[in-house]
């Protein structure tokens, strides 16, 4: 494992907003993280990258507490996450979450899907909360659909919603989970963009994702993992160009040939 | 190498007469097919003279006609017009039939208020106003007190008990199976065991036998001085017996809903009780709608065994009145009747479900 002095990283804020000590997982026997350290920086963007069951989903997974884990601490903009309910909902509110298949509500309009977390979580009024909602859909480019129930939007559409639900409630940290995996191809480009948009303005990033064009256009850093652990971390530039280890040239080899 | 110009939609090809191409579709596509059709004609045409002739053409439908006078060939519908106070009020007094007319009227004046009601939030509130305070005011129109007349429970008798005791069932029922069926999902271990063993072990006893212990074995263990009204035994059995069922139906809507709808509600910091009330449960109901209703029409049909233990349902009132020497051997009339009664009313729960799975209905468009 590479370590990095700030210089390499290019001088993002002052201080960890994410700090991830002796990290290990267990899904009954398997150890599916192992002794994962990760400090990341306010405003850092990390493209986490490696084959599939390498453990970085549920890296990013554990930063909100969607898994738990058996060993190690993280601490997320000064909260230790336990098993405590309070510490949980405080790190959550603050952190926020876009998945592979969406997640949207399906029961509830565009509008309702983006307005339930800063009404029930975070005590807006209902007006103030949806002038934002329609702010940020005006943003992510599907205004118009407000109105509309998510089955009745493209892949591509109800993830810019997720992104724009995610955004809704002003996290200081975005967890992005291969979140365009699951879109058709002709349909990847248009959250990229939004996705792109989101890293220029200087919110807190993790993505796992296997667009490495997104990754050398935005990220501060790029991840490597395999096997449950973090195998390489470098610069965009030296990841691509210079990968140290084995392993990383053999996937990078992979993807990058398809 | 080509390059191919696109091509503007068509109409379908126009079908020959409709009617024909119906019948060679569904009722002679095949041999087999072929001789269902004439064996069901065949049945029919065994079943539906004798019926109609029964029901209609040799029916005596002289309302005023008594016993006699009606004759045996046919129906004799002026018994149903003459006992038609008993199938609806029971033995209810005569001049108190005021009030039972009136809680049937304010349910329906509810129902047409209710669908003037297009707000969605004042419709919320309305409908829930009206689950509280309607009962209550049910509640004493029947029973009395408050200046009323008191009428005991086992004056009450007919379509009215039967509504009633549905109606309870229904109402108590729901609520309490959301829970159960939240309990059974609980990671909770106490909460999930009594949630599990309650449920068992009610579906593994028959409605009679909990109607039986609630109106024989139960008041063996009370005191002298504790008498616990008959029917009030036989509403707590017939909720505690429909809670199962409900819990389990709802089991089924909640195991439905994907993980991912946790994960969401989860990341955004709903507490468990928002996530459950605001995203969980409303898509859980919402799958469940044709089998809670299914589960409402079996406890509607389940009212008819209050008879075993001396409650007068609809279905007992026949029985009581055909043992009046005047209407002797009238059985028959009444018990068609009653499945009539019964028809219709479970007919438009099953139809109001499909328009409630309809409206609700947003996925898929």
């Amino acid at each position: 494992m590479s370590e990095l002095t700030n210089k390499e990283i290019g001088e993002k804020g002052c201080c960890d907003i994410i700090e991830i000590k002796g990290l290990n997982k267990w899904y009954g026997d398997f150890h599916a993280l192992k002794e994962v350290n990760l400090n990341v920086k306010e405003g850092e963007i990390i493209v986490i990258c490696g084959p599939s069951g390498s453990g970085k989903s549920t890296l990013i997974r554990c930063v909100n507490y969607l898994e738990k884990f058996q060993e190690g601490s993280i601490l997320v903009d000064g909260t230790e996450l336990t098993d405590d309910v309070k510490k949980i909902r405080q790190v959550r509110s603050e952190v926020a979450m876009v998945f592979q298949h969406f997640n949207l509500f399906p029961h509830l309009s565009i509008i309702d899907n983006l307005t339930l977390a800063p009404i029930w979580v975070h005590n807006e009024t209902k007006q103030n909360a949806k002038e934002k909602a329609l702010n940020l859909l005006d943003r992510v480019g599907i205004k118009d659909q407000a109105e509309k129930y998510p089955n009745q939007l493209s892949g591509g559409q109800q993830q810019r919603v997720a992104i724009a639900r995610a955004l809704c409630t002003a996290p200081k940290i975005m967890l992005f989970d291969e979140p365009t995996s699951a879109l058709d191809p002709e349909m990847i480009s248009e959250v990229l963009d939004v996705m792109i948009e989101l890293a220029k303005e200087g919110i807190t990033m993790l993505c796992v994702t296997h667009e490495m064009g997104f990754a050398k256009k935005v990220a501060d850093r790029v991840i490597f993992m395999d096997e449950g652990q973090v195998i390489e971390q470098n610069t965009p530039e030296k990841f691509f160009e210079n990968p140290e280890s084995e392993r990383l040239q053999l996937f990078l080899d992979q993807i990058l040939t398809q | 190498m080509a390059i191919y110009s696109l091509k503007e939609a068509k109409q379908p090809p126009k079908s020959q007469t409709k009617a024909i191409l119906w019948l060679k579709d569904n009722l002679f596509s095949s041999t087999l097919n072929v001789l269902l059709t004439f064996v069901a004609i065949y049945i029919l045409y065994l079943l539906l003279p004798p019926i109609l002739n029964w029901t209609i053409f040799d029916a005596n439908f002289d309302l005023t006609a008594d016993n006699q006078s009606c004759g045996r060939e046919g129906a004799c519908w002026s018994f149903v017009n003459a006992n038609l106070k008993m199938f609806i009020y029971g033995f209810y007094p005569q001049e108190e039939l005021w009030r039972v007319n009136t809680m049937f009227g304010l349910i329906a004046a509810l129902i047409v208020l209710g669908s003037i009601i297009k707000n969605s939030q004042y419709k919320a509130h309305y409908i829930i106003g009206s689950f509280l305070i309607y009962p209550v005011v049910a509640f004493f129109l029947l029973y009395g007190g408050l200046g009323l007349e008191v009428v005991e429970t086992d004056k009450w008798g007919g379509l009215t008990l039967t509504v009633v005791v549905a109606a309870v069932g229904i109402v108590a029922s729901f609520p309490l199976g959301i829970l159960f069926a939240l309990g059974r999902q609980s990671e909770m271990r106490v909460v999930k065991f009594i949630s599990v063993v309650y449920i068992e072990f009610i579906r593994g006893v028959p409605l009679i036998t909990i109607l039986f212990m609630a109106s024989v074995v139960l008041p063996l263990f009370f005191s002298a001085g504790m008498d616990i009204d008959k029917l009030l035994r036989a509403l707590i059995g017939i909720t505690l017996f429909q809670t199962a069922y409900i819990a389990e139906v709802i089991r089924g809507g909640l195991q439905a809903i994907p993980r991912g709808q946790y994960e969401a509600a989860d990341a955004a910091g709903l507490s468990f009780l928002q996530k459950t009330m605001l995203v969980i449960l409303p898509q859980a109901l919402k799958i469940s709608i044709p089998n809670i209703v299914g589960s409402f029409i079996s406890l509607f049909k389940d009212t008819t065994l209050l008879l075993i233990i001396g409650l007068f349902d609809m279905l007992a009132i026949v029985g009581a009145a055909t043992s009046n020497s005047n209407w002797l051997g009238r059985d028959t009339e009444g018990y068609v009747f009653v499945a009539m009664v019964i028809w219709v009313i479970l007919y438009s729960m099953s139809r109001y479900s499909k328009r409630l799975e309809v409206r609700f209905s947003t996925e898929h468009k």
